[in-house]
Protein backbone atom coordinates (compact mmCIF):
# COMPACT_ATOMS: atom_id res chain seq x y z
CA UNK A 1 0.00 0.00 0.00
CA UNK A 2 2.99 2.37 0.18
CA UNK A 3 5.89 3.00 -1.57
CA UNK A 4 9.58 2.79 0.16
CA UNK A 5 10.84 5.91 1.30
CA UNK A 6 7.31 7.04 1.10
CA UNK A 7 6.97 10.46 3.92
CA UNK A 8 5.53 9.63 6.90
CA UNK A 9 1.98 10.45 7.83
CA UNK A 10 1.19 11.89 10.85
CA UNK A 11 -0.60 9.63 13.60
CA UNK A 12 -4.06 9.05 13.80
CA UNK A 13 -6.58 8.98 11.05
CA UNK A 14 -5.73 10.78 7.51
CA UNK A 15 -7.92 11.82 4.41
CA UNK A 16 -6.98 12.11 1.16
CA UNK A 17 -9.39 14.51 -1.00
CA UNK A 18 -10.03 16.47 -3.75
CA UNK A 19 -12.27 19.00 -4.56
CA UNK A 20 -12.98 18.04 -7.84
CA UNK A 21 -14.87 14.74 -6.95
CA UNK A 22 -18.98 15.27 -5.44
CA UNK A 23 -17.90 12.26 -3.05
CA UNK A 24 -15.57 14.60 -1.29
CA UNK A 25 -17.99 17.54 -1.45
CA UNK A 26 -20.46 15.34 0.19
CA UNK A 27 -18.32 14.37 3.11
CA UNK A 28 -16.97 18.25 3.28
CA UNK A 29 -18.74 18.36 6.74
CA UNK A 30 -18.07 14.99 8.03
CA UNK A 31 -14.63 15.51 8.21
CA UNK A 32 -14.99 18.81 9.59
CA UNK A 33 -17.25 17.25 12.30
CA UNK A 34 -14.56 14.06 12.70
CA UNK A 35 -11.85 16.89 13.45
CA UNK A 36 -13.99 17.85 16.52
CA UNK A 37 -13.59 14.85 18.17
CA UNK A 38 -10.68 13.40 16.48
CA UNK A 39 -7.03 13.88 15.28
CA UNK A 40 -7.37 14.41 11.97
CA UNK A 41 -5.21 15.50 8.80
CA UNK A 42 -6.72 16.19 5.48
CA UNK A 43 -4.72 15.88 2.16
CA UNK A 44 -6.19 18.14 -0.34
CA UNK A 45 -5.02 17.15 -4.05
CA UNK A 46 -6.20 20.28 -6.08
CA UNK A 47 -7.58 23.04 -3.66
CA UNK A 48 -5.31 23.73 -0.70
CA UNK A 49 -8.19 25.91 0.99
CA UNK A 50 -10.62 22.55 0.81
CA UNK A 51 -12.37 20.80 2.73
CA UNK A 52 -13.03 24.41 4.88
CA UNK A 53 -13.08 24.09 8.67
CA UNK A 54 -10.00 21.83 9.42
CA UNK A 55 -6.97 23.00 11.09
CA UNK A 56 -4.71 20.00 9.94
CA UNK A 57 -4.97 20.79 6.28
CA UNK A 58 -1.65 20.08 3.78
CA UNK A 59 -1.23 20.89 0.28
CA UNK A 60 -0.78 17.78 -1.54
CA UNK A 61 -0.95 19.76 -5.06
CA UNK A 62 2.04 17.90 -6.65
CA UNK A 63 0.31 15.05 -5.38
CA UNK A 64 3.92 14.06 -3.58
CA UNK A 65 1.89 12.51 -0.61
CA UNK A 66 -0.84 10.61 -2.83
CA UNK A 67 1.51 9.13 -5.23
CA UNK A 68 4.01 7.56 -2.90
CA UNK A 69 0.97 6.08 -0.56
CA UNK A 70 -0.56 5.13 -3.61
CA UNK A 71 -3.88 6.49 -2.81
CA UNK A 72 -5.99 5.35 -5.78
CA UNK A 73 -9.44 6.48 -4.73
CA UNK A 74 -10.49 9.90 -3.11
CA UNK A 75 -11.84 10.28 -0.02
CA UNK A 76 -9.31 7.71 1.32
CA UNK A 77 -9.47 7.62 5.33
CA UNK A 78 -6.35 5.84 6.84
CA UNK A 79 -5.53 5.13 10.26
CA UNK A 80 -1.87 5.70 11.34
CA UNK A 81 0.05 4.18 13.53
CA UNK A 82 3.51 5.83 14.97
CA UNK A 83 5.23 2.73 12.96
CA UNK A 84 3.39 3.99 9.51
CA UNK A 85 -0.58 3.07 8.15
CA UNK A 86 -1.94 0.08 9.41
CA UNK A 87 -5.98 -0.03 7.64
CA UNK A 88 -7.90 2.57 5.03
CA UNK A 89 -11.05 2.93 3.10
CA UNK A 90 -12.22 4.09 0.12
CA UNK A 91 -15.23 6.21 -0.98
CA UNK A 92 -17.85 7.02 1.49
CA UNK A 93 -20.07 4.37 3.44
CA UNK A 94 -21.45 5.75 6.53
CA UNK A 95 -21.73 2.51 8.58
CA UNK A 96 -17.92 2.07 7.35
CA UNK A 97 -16.66 5.49 8.64
CA UNK A 98 -18.45 4.89 11.83
CA UNK A 99 -17.25 1.69 12.46
CA UNK A 100 -13.78 2.42 11.01
CA UNK A 101 -13.71 6.15 13.06
CA UNK A 102 -15.24 4.58 16.18
CA UNK A 103 -18.05 8.00 15.90
CA UNK A 104 -21.40 7.80 15.84
CA UNK A 105 -24.06 9.69 13.79
CA UNK A 106 -21.15 10.66 10.94
CA UNK A 107 -23.40 12.37 7.75
CA UNK A 108 -26.95 11.84 9.19
CA UNK A 109 -28.39 14.50 6.46
CA UNK A 110 -26.59 13.11 3.09
CA UNK A 111 -26.85 10.00 1.44
CA UNK A 112 -25.79 6.83 3.50
CA UNK A 113 -22.95 5.70 0.25
CA UNK A 114 -21.50 6.77 -2.60
CA UNK A 115 -18.64 5.93 -4.26
CA UNK A 116 -14.74 7.61 -4.45
CA UNK A 117 -13.74 9.37 -7.72
CA UNK A 118 -10.26 8.68 -9.01
CA UNK A 119 -7.32 9.54 -6.86
CA UNK A 120 -5.14 12.84 -8.99
CA UNK A 121 -2.11 10.46 -8.67
CA UNK A 122 -3.57 8.00 -10.72
CA UNK A 123 -4.77 9.83 -13.06
CA UNK A 124 -3.63 8.37 -16.83
CA UNK A 125 -2.43 12.27 -18.24
CA UNK A 126 -0.50 12.16 -15.07
CA UNK A 127 0.81 8.78 -14.14
CA UNK A 128 3.80 8.70 -16.09
CA UNK A 129 4.96 12.17 -15.13
CA UNK A 130 4.34 11.42 -11.35
CA UNK A 131 5.92 7.81 -12.02
CA UNK A 132 9.09 9.75 -13.85
CA UNK A 133 9.00 12.55 -11.31
CA UNK A 134 8.99 10.59 -8.16
CA UNK A 135 10.56 7.60 -8.52
CA UNK A 136 13.56 9.88 -10.13
CA UNK A 137 13.89 7.88 -13.25
CA UNK A 138 12.57 10.21 -16.02
CA UNK A 139 11.40 13.30 -17.49
CA UNK A 140 9.03 13.54 -20.47
CA UNK A 141 11.38 15.44 -22.91
CA UNK A 142 13.71 13.64 -25.18
CA UNK A 143 17.10 12.86 -23.84
CA UNK A 144 20.18 13.96 -26.25
CA UNK A 145 23.77 12.11 -25.73
CA UNK A 146 26.62 14.09 -26.38
CA UNK A 147 29.16 12.36 -27.83
CA UNK A 148 32.14 11.70 -25.42
CA UNK A 149 34.21 13.78 -27.27
CA UNK A 150 31.64 16.11 -27.91
CA UNK A 151 32.57 19.57 -25.80
CA UNK A 152 29.01 20.31 -24.63
CA UNK A 153 29.12 23.91 -25.46
CA UNK A 154 29.73 23.69 -28.63
CA UNK A 155 26.87 21.02 -29.45
CA UNK A 156 24.47 23.09 -27.63
CA UNK A 157 25.85 25.69 -30.11
CA UNK A 158 25.69 23.76 -32.92
CA UNK A 159 22.27 22.63 -32.54
CA UNK A 160 20.56 26.09 -32.50
CA UNK A 161 19.89 25.98 -28.96
CA UNK A 162 21.61 29.05 -27.84
CA UNK A 163 21.11 32.74 -28.61
CA UNK A 164 25.32 33.53 -29.02
CA UNK A 165 26.03 33.33 -25.49
CA UNK A 166 27.13 29.70 -23.69
CA UNK A 167 24.11 28.14 -22.36
CA UNK A 168 23.68 25.63 -19.17
CA UNK A 169 23.25 21.92 -20.13
CA UNK A 170 20.12 20.87 -19.20
CA UNK A 171 20.62 17.92 -17.66
CA UNK A 172 17.99 15.96 -15.90
CA UNK A 173 19.20 16.63 -12.66
CA UNK A 174 19.35 20.07 -12.79
CA UNK A 175 15.77 20.49 -14.69
CA UNK A 176 14.51 18.36 -11.83
CA UNK A 177 15.88 21.45 -9.86
CA UNK A 178 14.28 23.67 -11.72
CA UNK A 179 11.03 22.15 -11.39
CA UNK A 180 11.08 22.29 -7.79
CA UNK A 181 10.78 26.22 -8.19
CA UNK A 182 6.96 25.73 -8.75
CA UNK A 183 3.97 23.71 -7.83
CA UNK A 184 2.40 23.38 -11.10
CA UNK A 185 2.75 19.62 -12.82
CA UNK A 186 5.45 19.43 -15.51
CA UNK A 187 3.16 18.20 -18.05
CA UNK A 188 0.87 21.70 -17.31
CA UNK A 189 0.83 23.60 -20.85
CA UNK A 190 1.09 27.43 -20.07
CA UNK A 191 0.93 28.70 -23.68
CA UNK A 192 1.05 27.90 -27.46
CA UNK A 193 4.60 29.81 -28.27
CA UNK A 194 4.30 31.70 -31.67
CA UNK A 195 5.65 31.52 -34.04
CA UNK A 196 4.81 27.70 -34.53
CA UNK A 197 2.09 28.14 -32.06
CA UNK A 198 3.59 25.43 -30.46
CA UNK A 199 2.14 24.31 -26.96
CA UNK A 200 4.70 24.94 -24.21
CA UNK A 201 4.87 22.94 -20.92
CA UNK A 202 6.41 23.95 -17.74
CA UNK A 203 8.78 21.28 -18.13
CA UNK A 204 9.93 22.77 -21.48
CA UNK A 205 10.39 25.98 -19.97
CA UNK A 206 12.18 24.96 -16.86
CA UNK A 207 14.54 22.97 -19.66
CA UNK A 208 15.08 26.93 -21.19
CA UNK A 209 15.01 28.35 -17.42
CA UNK A 210 18.06 26.17 -16.90
CA UNK A 211 19.99 27.39 -20.53
CA UNK A 212 18.91 30.74 -19.72
CA UNK A 213 20.72 30.23 -15.88
CA UNK A 214 17.93 30.71 -13.97
CA UNK A 215 17.72 29.66 -10.60
CA UNK A 216 14.38 27.19 -9.41
CA UNK A 217 13.06 30.42 -7.26
CA UNK A 218 12.93 32.06 -10.72
CA UNK A 219 11.00 29.64 -12.32
CA UNK A 220 7.23 30.82 -11.74
CA UNK A 221 8.22 34.64 -12.97
CA UNK A 222 9.45 32.75 -16.14
CA UNK A 223 6.38 31.12 -16.59
CA UNK A 224 4.12 34.16 -15.80
CA UNK A 225 6.25 35.78 -18.61
CA UNK A 226 5.88 33.36 -21.29
CA UNK A 227 1.92 33.32 -20.04
CA UNK A 228 1.97 36.96 -20.47
CA UNK A 229 4.25 37.02 -24.14
CA UNK A 230 1.76 34.36 -25.64
CA UNK A 231 -1.08 36.18 -24.99
CA UNK A 232 -2.87 37.23 -28.39
CA UNK A 233 -3.13 40.58 -27.62
CA UNK A 234 0.71 41.05 -27.00
CA UNK A 235 1.18 39.70 -30.34
CA UNK A 236 4.49 38.12 -30.04
CA UNK A 237 4.68 36.62 -33.66
CA UNK A 238 4.16 40.34 -34.56
CA UNK A 239 6.84 41.80 -32.48
CA UNK A 240 9.22 39.16 -33.40
CA UNK A 241 8.42 39.34 -37.09
CA UNK A 242 8.66 42.89 -37.45
CA UNK A 243 11.21 44.35 -38.83
CA UNK A 244 11.62 47.07 -35.83
CA UNK A 245 14.03 46.23 -33.24
CA UNK A 246 11.74 46.11 -30.42
CA UNK A 247 11.05 42.62 -27.45
CA UNK A 248 9.52 41.67 -24.50
CA UNK A 249 10.46 44.24 -21.49
CA UNK A 250 9.51 42.60 -18.00
CA UNK A 251 8.91 44.54 -15.30
CA UNK A 252 8.28 42.28 -12.17
CA UNK A 253 6.48 43.95 -9.48
CA UNK A 254 5.31 42.56 -5.48
CA UNK A 255 7.30 40.79 -3.13
CA UNK A 256 8.99 38.29 -5.33
CA UNK A 257 11.23 40.74 -6.54
CA UNK A 258 12.89 41.20 -3.39
CA UNK A 259 12.68 37.40 -1.77
CA UNK A 260 14.36 36.27 -5.46
CA UNK A 261 17.09 39.10 -5.40
CA UNK A 262 16.21 40.51 -8.24
CA UNK A 263 17.97 44.45 -8.97
CA UNK A 264 15.40 47.28 -9.27
CA UNK A 265 18.25 50.10 -7.88
CA UNK A 266 21.64 50.92 -9.10
CA UNK A 267 22.09 49.69 -12.51
CA UNK A 268 18.73 47.90 -12.47
CA UNK A 269 18.85 47.87 -16.40
CA UNK A 270 22.39 46.14 -16.69
CA UNK A 271 24.56 43.40 -16.13
CA UNK A 272 25.51 41.83 -12.80
CA UNK A 273 21.85 40.67 -11.45
CA UNK A 274 21.46 37.34 -11.81
CA UNK A 275 17.76 36.99 -11.49
CA UNK A 276 17.47 40.49 -13.98
CA UNK A 277 19.82 38.65 -16.57
CA UNK A 278 18.22 34.99 -16.57
CA UNK A 279 14.48 35.63 -16.60
CA UNK A 280 14.14 37.79 -19.92
CA UNK A 281 16.61 35.49 -21.58
CA UNK A 282 14.86 32.21 -20.48
CA UNK A 283 11.64 33.76 -22.05
CA UNK A 284 14.00 34.41 -25.29
CA UNK A 285 14.95 30.92 -25.31
CA UNK A 286 11.59 29.61 -25.17
CA UNK A 287 10.58 32.02 -28.22
CA UNK A 288 13.63 30.54 -29.92
CA UNK A 289 13.25 26.81 -29.18
CA UNK A 290 10.05 25.84 -28.06
CA UNK A 291 8.16 28.86 -30.50
CA UNK A 292 11.13 28.37 -33.53
CA UNK A 293 11.46 32.14 -33.88
CA UNK A 294 14.65 32.89 -34.94
CA UNK A 295 17.20 35.65 -36.30
CA UNK A 296 16.83 35.72 -39.98
CA UNK A 297 13.55 33.41 -39.80
CA UNK A 298 10.97 34.71 -39.04
CA UNK A 299 12.89 37.55 -36.68
CA UNK A 300 13.21 40.02 -39.37
CA UNK A 301 14.59 42.60 -37.51
CA UNK A 302 16.77 45.40 -39.28
CA UNK A 303 18.85 46.51 -36.32
CA UNK A 304 17.30 44.52 -33.30
CA UNK A 305 18.38 45.84 -29.79
CA UNK A 306 20.54 44.24 -26.98
CA UNK A 307 17.12 44.22 -24.90
CA UNK A 308 16.41 40.94 -27.23
CA UNK A 309 19.36 38.96 -25.51
CA UNK A 310 16.60 39.26 -22.41
CA UNK A 311 15.52 42.54 -20.50
CA UNK A 312 13.99 42.18 -17.18
CA UNK A 313 14.21 44.40 -13.95
CA UNK A 314 12.48 44.83 -11.32
CA UNK A 315 10.13 48.39 -10.24
CA UNK A 316 11.61 49.52 -7.29
CA UNK A 317 8.69 49.52 -5.34
CA UNK A 318 9.75 50.61 -1.22
CA UNK A 319 10.49 54.00 -1.68
CA UNK A 320 8.97 54.57 -4.30
CA UNK A 321 6.43 57.74 -4.16
CA UNK A 322 3.70 55.79 -6.81
CA UNK A 323 1.37 53.09 -6.81
CA UNK A 324 3.04 49.82 -8.47
CA UNK A 325 2.72 49.84 -12.10
CA UNK A 326 0.77 46.55 -11.94
CA UNK A 327 -2.34 48.69 -10.43
CA UNK A 328 -2.67 50.34 -13.85
CA UNK A 329 -3.49 46.90 -14.79
CA UNK A 330 -6.11 46.27 -11.57
CA UNK A 331 -3.38 44.21 -9.26
CA UNK A 332 -3.51 45.48 -5.65
CA UNK A 333 0.04 46.63 -4.34
CA UNK A 334 1.61 43.25 -3.14
CA UNK A 335 0.50 41.12 -5.84
CA UNK A 336 3.12 39.37 -7.32
CA UNK A 337 3.39 40.10 -11.35
CA UNK A 338 5.23 40.26 -14.39
CA UNK A 339 4.24 42.95 -17.29
CA UNK A 340 5.39 41.86 -20.38
CA UNK A 341 5.83 45.15 -22.44
CA UNK A 342 6.58 45.74 -26.21
CA UNK A 343 9.82 47.69 -25.79
CA UNK A 344 13.31 48.59 -27.10
CA UNK A 345 16.44 49.21 -25.73
CA UNK A 346 16.72 51.99 -22.51
CA UNK A 347 17.45 55.00 -23.69
CA UNK A 348 18.98 58.44 -20.85
CA UNK A 349 17.40 61.18 -20.21
CA UNK A 350 19.60 64.23 -18.07
CA UNK A 351 18.23 66.33 -16.20
CA UNK A 352 20.38 67.70 -13.48
CA UNK A 353 18.88 71.29 -13.10
CA UNK A 354 15.07 71.08 -12.71
CA UNK A 355 14.26 70.84 -8.52
CA UNK A 356 10.61 71.74 -9.10
CA UNK A 357 7.76 69.16 -10.67
CA UNK A 358 6.55 71.40 -13.80
CA UNK A 359 9.82 71.71 -15.00
CA UNK A 360 11.26 67.86 -15.01
CA UNK A 361 7.90 67.01 -16.03
CA UNK A 362 8.67 69.46 -19.35
CA UNK A 363 12.12 67.43 -19.52
CA UNK A 364 10.06 63.85 -19.52
CA UNK A 365 7.86 65.20 -22.10
CA UNK A 366 10.29 67.03 -24.69
CA UNK A 367 12.50 63.72 -24.93
CA UNK A 368 9.44 61.37 -24.71
CA UNK A 369 8.44 63.04 -27.88
CA UNK A 370 11.41 61.90 -30.08
CA UNK A 371 10.49 57.93 -29.28
CA UNK A 372 10.44 56.54 -33.04
CA UNK A 373 10.38 60.20 -34.72
CA UNK A 374 9.18 62.86 -33.19
CA UNK A 375 6.21 63.92 -36.18
CA UNK A 376 4.76 60.55 -34.93
CA UNK A 377 2.10 60.40 -32.23
CA UNK A 378 -0.09 57.97 -30.35
CA UNK A 379 1.38 55.41 -32.49
CA UNK A 380 3.92 53.96 -29.57
CA UNK A 381 3.69 52.88 -25.63
CA UNK A 382 6.32 53.94 -23.52
CA UNK A 383 7.71 53.04 -19.84
CA UNK A 384 9.53 56.28 -18.13
CA UNK A 385 11.82 54.63 -15.68
CA UNK A 386 12.25 57.50 -13.58
CA UNK A 387 14.84 57.14 -10.73
CA UNK A 388 15.12 58.21 -7.05
CA UNK A 389 16.74 61.38 -7.21
CA UNK A 390 14.22 62.53 -9.68
CA UNK A 391 10.75 61.02 -8.39
CA UNK A 392 12.32 62.42 -4.80
CA UNK A 393 10.79 65.43 -6.27
CA UNK A 394 7.70 64.54 -7.59
CA UNK A 395 6.90 62.89 -3.74
CA UNK A 396 8.08 66.41 -2.00
CA UNK A 397 5.79 68.25 -4.21
CA UNK A 398 3.20 65.54 -4.07
CA UNK A 399 2.67 65.14 -7.91
CA UNK A 400 0.84 61.17 -8.01
CA UNK A 401 1.80 58.84 -10.77
CA UNK A 402 -1.56 60.21 -12.53
CA UNK A 403 -0.64 63.60 -12.01
CA UNK A 404 2.45 63.37 -13.78
CA UNK A 405 1.11 61.05 -16.52
CA UNK A 406 -1.58 63.63 -17.35
CA UNK A 407 1.06 66.30 -17.25
CA UNK A 408 3.11 64.96 -19.35
CA UNK A 409 0.97 64.05 -21.96
CA UNK A 410 -0.76 67.75 -21.86
CA UNK A 411 2.78 68.67 -22.89
CA UNK A 412 3.12 66.50 -25.80
CA UNK A 413 0.16 67.68 -27.39
CA UNK A 414 1.00 69.74 -30.40
CA UNK A 415 -0.94 70.85 -33.82
CA UNK A 416 -1.32 68.63 -36.71
CA UNK A 417 -0.29 71.04 -38.94
CA UNK A 418 3.06 70.83 -37.30
CA UNK A 419 3.34 66.90 -37.64
CA UNK A 420 1.73 65.92 -40.78
CA UNK A 421 3.72 64.65 -44.01
CA UNK A 422 6.04 66.93 -45.73
CA UNK A 423 5.59 69.51 -42.13
CA UNK A 424 9.04 71.27 -41.55
CA UNK A 425 10.85 69.76 -44.42
CA UNK A 426 10.49 66.23 -42.90
CA UNK A 427 8.70 63.82 -45.42
CA UNK A 428 7.58 61.64 -42.42
CA UNK A 429 4.84 62.23 -40.37
CA UNK A 430 1.13 61.70 -39.85
CA UNK A 431 -1.70 61.52 -42.46
CA UNK A 432 -2.97 65.19 -43.70
CA UNK A 433 -6.26 64.82 -42.52
CA UNK A 434 -5.02 64.93 -39.16
CA UNK A 435 -4.02 67.97 -39.56
CA UNK A 436 -6.44 70.46 -37.86
CA UNK A 437 -6.74 68.52 -34.66
CA UNK A 438 -4.32 68.56 -31.46
CA UNK A 439 -2.70 65.46 -30.95
CA UNK A 440 -0.63 64.30 -27.25
CA UNK A 441 2.00 61.65 -28.12
CA UNK A 442 0.62 59.33 -26.31
CA UNK A 443 -2.61 57.16 -26.34
CA UNK A 444 -4.91 56.90 -22.92
CA UNK A 445 -2.92 54.91 -20.92
CA UNK A 446 -0.01 54.08 -22.87
CA UNK A 447 2.79 56.33 -20.71
CA UNK A 448 3.99 54.05 -18.27
CA UNK A 449 5.70 55.57 -15.15
CA UNK A 450 8.18 53.08 -13.29
CA UNK A 451 10.41 53.74 -10.31
CA UNK A 452 13.81 52.13 -10.87
CA UNK A 453 17.59 52.54 -10.27
CA UNK A 454 19.47 53.71 -7.39
CA UNK A 455 22.68 55.76 -5.80
CA UNK A 456 22.88 59.10 -6.78
CA UNK A 457 21.87 60.50 -10.54
CA UNK A 458 19.50 62.82 -11.92
CA UNK A 459 18.43 60.52 -14.54
CA UNK A 460 15.62 58.90 -15.85
CA UNK A 461 14.73 56.12 -19.00
CA UNK A 462 12.60 55.91 -21.82
CA UNK A 463 11.89 52.47 -23.10
CA UNK A 464 9.88 53.29 -25.96
CA UNK A 465 7.27 51.14 -27.47
CA UNK A 466 6.45 49.03 -30.53
CA UNK A 467 3.39 49.99 -32.68
CA UNK A 468 0.12 49.47 -30.31
CA UNK A 469 -2.82 48.28 -30.04
CA UNK A 470 -4.80 46.13 -32.11
CA UNK A 471 -2.52 46.57 -35.21
CA UNK A 472 0.37 45.95 -32.73
CA UNK A 473 0.80 45.06 -29.33
CA UNK A 474 -0.81 45.59 -26.43
CA UNK A 475 1.04 44.60 -22.64
CA UNK A 476 0.10 42.28 -20.96
CA UNK A 477 0.42 41.77 -17.12
CA UNK A 478 -0.17 38.45 -15.34
CA UNK A 479 -0.06 37.19 -12.17
CA UNK A 480 3.10 35.04 -11.15
CA UNK A 481 1.44 31.89 -8.98
CA UNK A 482 4.02 29.43 -6.80
CA UNK B 1 29.52 12.22 -21.48
CA UNK B 2 26.31 14.58 -20.93
CA UNK B 3 22.86 13.88 -21.37
CA UNK B 4 20.54 16.77 -21.75
CA UNK B 5 16.80 17.24 -22.46
CA UNK B 6 15.74 18.97 -25.77
CA UNK B 7 14.83 22.49 -25.56
CA UNK B 8 12.65 22.69 -28.53
CA UNK B 9 9.47 21.34 -29.04
CA UNK B 10 10.50 18.37 -30.61
CA UNK B 11 7.87 18.58 -33.63
CA UNK B 12 9.22 18.03 -37.27
CA UNK B 13 6.89 21.08 -39.19
CA UNK B 14 4.70 19.51 -42.28
CA UNK B 15 6.13 20.57 -45.56
CA UNK B 16 3.35 22.06 -48.18
CA UNK B 17 4.38 22.09 -51.63
CA UNK B 18 4.04 24.99 -53.14
CA UNK B 19 1.89 24.96 -56.47
CA UNK B 20 3.62 24.66 -59.56
CA UNK B 21 4.34 28.44 -61.04
CA UNK B 22 2.09 28.17 -64.01
CA UNK B 23 3.58 29.22 -67.38
CA UNK B 24 1.00 31.71 -68.29
CA UNK B 25 -1.33 33.20 -66.19
CA UNK B 26 -4.45 33.35 -69.05
CA UNK B 27 -7.56 31.85 -67.49
CA UNK B 28 -6.21 32.16 -64.19
CA UNK B 29 -7.35 34.05 -61.34
CA UNK B 30 -4.93 35.94 -59.56
CA UNK B 31 -5.37 37.48 -56.15
CA UNK B 32 -3.75 40.36 -54.90
CA UNK B 33 -3.21 40.63 -51.47
CA UNK B 34 -2.58 44.20 -49.38
CA UNK B 35 -0.48 43.56 -46.11
CA UNK B 36 -1.95 47.10 -45.30
CA UNK B 37 1.24 48.25 -45.27
CA UNK B 38 1.65 51.82 -46.38
CA UNK B 39 1.50 52.33 -49.85
CA UNK B 40 1.19 48.60 -50.64
CA UNK B 41 -2.12 49.60 -52.13
CA UNK B 42 -0.56 52.12 -55.40
CA UNK B 43 1.86 48.52 -55.84
CA UNK B 44 -1.06 46.59 -56.36
CA UNK B 45 -3.42 49.44 -58.32
CA UNK B 46 -0.59 49.36 -60.86
CA UNK B 47 -0.48 45.39 -60.93
CA UNK B 48 -4.15 45.15 -61.21
CA UNK B 49 -3.72 47.79 -64.05
CA UNK B 50 -1.37 45.46 -66.35
CA UNK B 51 -3.21 42.27 -65.21
CA UNK B 52 -6.51 43.30 -66.72
CA UNK B 53 -4.79 44.83 -69.74
CA UNK B 54 -3.85 41.48 -70.17
CA UNK B 55 -7.49 40.52 -69.75
CA UNK B 56 -6.59 38.34 -66.67
CA UNK B 57 -9.18 38.39 -63.65
CA UNK B 58 -8.55 39.48 -60.61
CA UNK B 59 -9.78 39.62 -56.78
CA UNK B 60 -8.37 41.78 -54.55
CA UNK B 61 -7.88 40.93 -50.41
CA UNK B 62 -6.14 42.74 -47.49
CA UNK B 63 -5.24 41.47 -44.56
CA UNK B 64 -6.64 43.54 -41.46
CA UNK B 65 -3.21 44.28 -40.05
CA UNK B 66 0.32 43.71 -41.10
CA UNK B 67 1.68 43.02 -37.33
CA UNK B 68 -0.51 39.77 -37.55
CA UNK B 69 -0.51 36.53 -39.81
CA UNK B 70 -3.36 36.67 -42.08
CA UNK B 71 -6.31 35.26 -40.38
CA UNK B 72 -7.12 31.69 -41.03
CA UNK B 73 -10.67 32.97 -42.88
CA UNK B 74 -9.31 35.00 -45.55
CA UNK B 75 -6.32 32.43 -46.44
CA UNK B 76 -9.37 29.84 -47.00
CA UNK B 77 -10.77 32.17 -49.02
CA UNK B 78 -7.77 33.57 -51.31
CA UNK B 79 -7.02 29.42 -52.03
CA UNK B 80 -10.68 28.95 -52.96
CA UNK B 81 -11.11 31.72 -54.94
CA UNK B 82 -7.93 32.38 -57.00
CA UNK B 83 -4.92 30.00 -58.57
CA UNK B 84 -1.97 32.24 -57.97
CA UNK B 85 -1.65 35.17 -55.49
CA UNK B 86 0.42 38.32 -55.46
CA UNK B 87 1.58 39.37 -51.74
CA UNK B 88 2.58 43.23 -51.25
CA UNK B 89 4.96 44.23 -48.81
CA UNK B 90 5.94 48.09 -49.28
CA UNK B 91 6.65 51.09 -47.51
Amino acid sequence: MTRLEAPPLPEGLVAFVKRDCPTCELVEGVLADIAKSANITVYSQDDPNFPSGLHNLVDDKDLFFSWHHEIETVPTLLKVASDGETSRIVGWDRAIWEEFTGLKNLGPDIAPFRPGCGSLSVDPNLASYLEAKFSGSSLIGRRIEFAALEDSHEAMFDRGWTDGLPVVAPTEQRVLSMLAGTSRLPSEIIASVPPDLTPCTVEKIAINAVMAGCKPEYLPIVLAAVEAVCNETFNMHGLLATTMPHAPVLVVNGPIAEQIGMNSSGNAFGQGNRANSTIGRAVQLVVRNVGGGRPGGVDRAALGSPAKVGFCFAEREADSPWEPISTMYGFPKGTNTVLAFPGEAPHNITDQISRDPESLARTFAINLLGIQHPKLVLMFDAILAVTPDHSRIFAEAGWSRERLTDRIIELSIRPGKDLVRGANGIAEGISADLQELDLPKFRQGGLHIVHCGGGAGLFSAIIGGWVNGDMGSTPVCVEITP
Amino acid sequence: MTKVLDPTNETKPTEIPRVARPASLKGLTVGLLDISKPRGNRFLDRIEERLIEQGIKVKRFKKPTFTKPAPVDLRHEISTKCDVVIEALAD
